[in-house]
């Protein structure tokens, strides 16, 4: 068996023949991937397709089966010396988790905490920087997001909308080289989708690689580099918006797309 | 305000039971403070005088030491036990699940009475290497002694010790299936996200899982002090003489009037548990910030503030 090699420095996530079994379910069914740096890929498909389990895969939040994923050239979860594989310490796995952020459907704003503290807590307890530099770094980011007012509201006290942009401002506070969204919008309502989309949207000019699993066909079209269809733990097509979207070549991908246009 | 429609006038609904209730009530505690002051075998005057004395009020003293000290203890050793229950590694599961097992099975006062008379079993107790005699035995020395620290039963483990070992050791695994509970009910989205940030597993805990699981332990945990402040009567049994119920039933036998002393007690214990359930009650409060009723609560008052009211 030949041994993958890491990727080149251009590319920012690399999956390799990725299979994940929950039990004797196989979810995924071998991925391939590529996401090259500063390239938002948006990851399509109906429910149970395996889009999520893929994301969190990515981080390792879940462990792969089989397969491989790097992130900036390091493989995600092993060492690999030779031809064999060794597990990474719950301690390095960590460290390795620094450089990608990630974005939740249902937020997961710490809720003893206010937005300010969200945004600061891990550089705080992970990076230990200085706290007056993470005070004013929270601060710009929330600014940014748009909500700079907010800083001292709990998140209880915040619109959904609000709530998951504090949720991306918080990820960025660990200035990561690669974001995961996971359905971002799918628990909003709908006058409130707009608001965090345009904030993903202003990452995705700004270079930000990013990954996003999504149902909102529009930003996929807009904002996408790449548009990747999954459905049953596999990869039916993968290309440009215009490809996958406008001109899809699978009969499956027609019929996704129709219903949810 | 202008405009502000006129309340709704109805009659409010009658509650007839309750006033026949209020009687009922009323006579019954007539007839309970008739019994308390006309039986002579209260001894009131007798009990006062004696409820205060400089050797009764060290035992008051003793007993909130020894809550506090049990519970301190005890809630340190069981988060401890919690966190390795749901550890992943499978041998610190297993050790904290055989203690909860042993320590919830034997009963409070039994092991008092245990630990007090261990010097039964053990006249000494020393720390060293163990199993020295036995190894030197091999190795062909008699009588090997590889010992740091050597002392007798009755010397270290005193009753005050003794009491405290036992209390906090059996309180540990109450608390210890409390934080677990606590932990439990946070949602794991929670744990996700601080572990997606790159934070370890003891920050995770320490840092987001226990602060939220603490609005979930707190009112139970108060329960327990409560409890433990009451538990320290069992003190007796080991024996512990620098506690109330020691001091007052001593004052009891020695006098043959030991019912006025257990009137007292339970007086006393009466009033040091009003003090606790007013401090539970200010830390419920403060661990329920950011918490949804809360933070309801804080919006309404923001609402009110804001239209010129108060709430």
């Amino acid at each position: 068996m030949t041994v993958p090699d890491a990727p080149p420095p251009h590319v920012m996530v690399r999956a390799d023949q990725v299979h994940k079994y929950f039990g004797r379910l196989e979810v995924l069914r071998g991925i391939d991937l590529t996401v090259n740096a500063g390239q938002v890929c948006v990851l399509l498909g109906p429910s149970g397709s395996g889009k999520s389990t893929f994301l969190r895969c990515i981080n390792h939040l879940e462990k792969v089966t089989s397969g491989r994923i790097w992130v900036a050239g390091d493989l995600m979860g092993y060492r690999q010396r030779g031809d064999k594989l060794y597990e990474l310490r719950d301690k390095q796995i960590a460290a390795q988790r620094r450089d990608i952020g990630m974005v939740f459907q249902r937020f997961n704003l710490f809720p003893h905490l206010t937005a300010l503290q969200n945004v600061m807590e891990a550089p705080l307890r992970v990076k230990s920087e200085p706290r007056e530099q993470v005070r004013e770094q929270a601060k710009a980011l929330l600014d940014r997001v748009g909500l700079a007012d907010k800083a001292a509201s709990y998140p209880a006290q915040l619109s959904g909308g609000q709530q998951q942009r504090v949720a991306i401002a918080r990820a960025l506070a660990m200035r990561p080289k690669l974001m995961l969204f996971d359905e971002p919008t799918s628990a909003l309502d709908p006058e409130l989708v707009g608001e965090v989309l345009d904030v993903m949207q202003g990452l995705a000019r700004d270079g930000m690689t990013m990954i996003v699993v999504t149902h909102e066909i529009g930003f996929a079209r807009e904002v996408g580099h790449q548009v990747v269809f999954m459905d049953a733990g596999v990869v039916v097509e993968s290309g440009s918006p215009r490809e996958v979207i406008d001109n899809p070549r699978e009969e499956r991908t027609r019929a996704f797309l129709a219903k949810v246009l | 305000m202008t405009g502000q429609p006129e309340p709704l006038k109805a009659v409010p609904v009658r509650h007839p039971g309750r006033w026949v209730a209020v009687a009922v009530i009323v006579v019954l505690a007539a007839m309970f403070a008739h019994l308390l002051l006309t039986n002579d075998a209260f001894h009131w005057s007798f009990m006062f005088r004696n409820m205060f004395t400089p050797a009764v009020l060290r035992g008051v003293q003793g007993t909130l030491l020894m809550t506090v000290l049990a519970m301190f203890f005890g809630i340190a050793l069981g988060i401890g036990v919690a966190i390795a229950r749901l550890s992943p590694n499978p041998v610190l599961r297993g050790v904290a699940w055989v203690y909860t097992w042993v320590f919830r099975a034997v009963p409070r006062l039994v092991l008092l009475a245990l630990l007090g008379n261990l010097n039964i079993l053990w006249p000494q107790i020393s720390f060293g290497v163990p199993f020295d005699t036995y190894i030197g035995k091999i190795f062909g020395i008699t009588d090997l002694h590889l010992r740091v620290f050597e002392g007798q039963t009755r010397n270290l483990l005193t009753g005050f010790v003794a009491g405290l070992i036992g209390l906090a050791l059996s309180e540990a695994a109450y608390m210890a299936e409390i934080v677990r509970a606590g932990m439990q009910s946070i949602d794991p989205g929670q744990e996700e996200a601080a572990t997606a940030l790159g934070m370890r597993r003891s920050q995770t805990l320490r840092r987001i899982v226990l602060p939220q699981a603490m609005r979930v332990i707190i009112p139970p945990t108060g329960n327990e002090t409560i409890a433990m402040l009451k538990d320290t009567s069992l003190l007796i049994y080991v024996p512990v003489t620098a506690e109330l119920f020691f001091q007052l039933s001593a004052v009891g036998s020695r006098t043959f009037l030991p019912f006025p002393m257990y009137v007292a007690a339970s007086l006393w214990y009466l009033a040091m548990v009003s003090v606790l359930l007013v401090g539970q009650h200010f830390l419920e409060r403060y661990f329920a910030r950011g918490h949804r009723t809360e933070q309801a609560r804080i919006r309404l008052a923001g609402i009110a503030g804001e239209q010129g009211g108060t709430l």
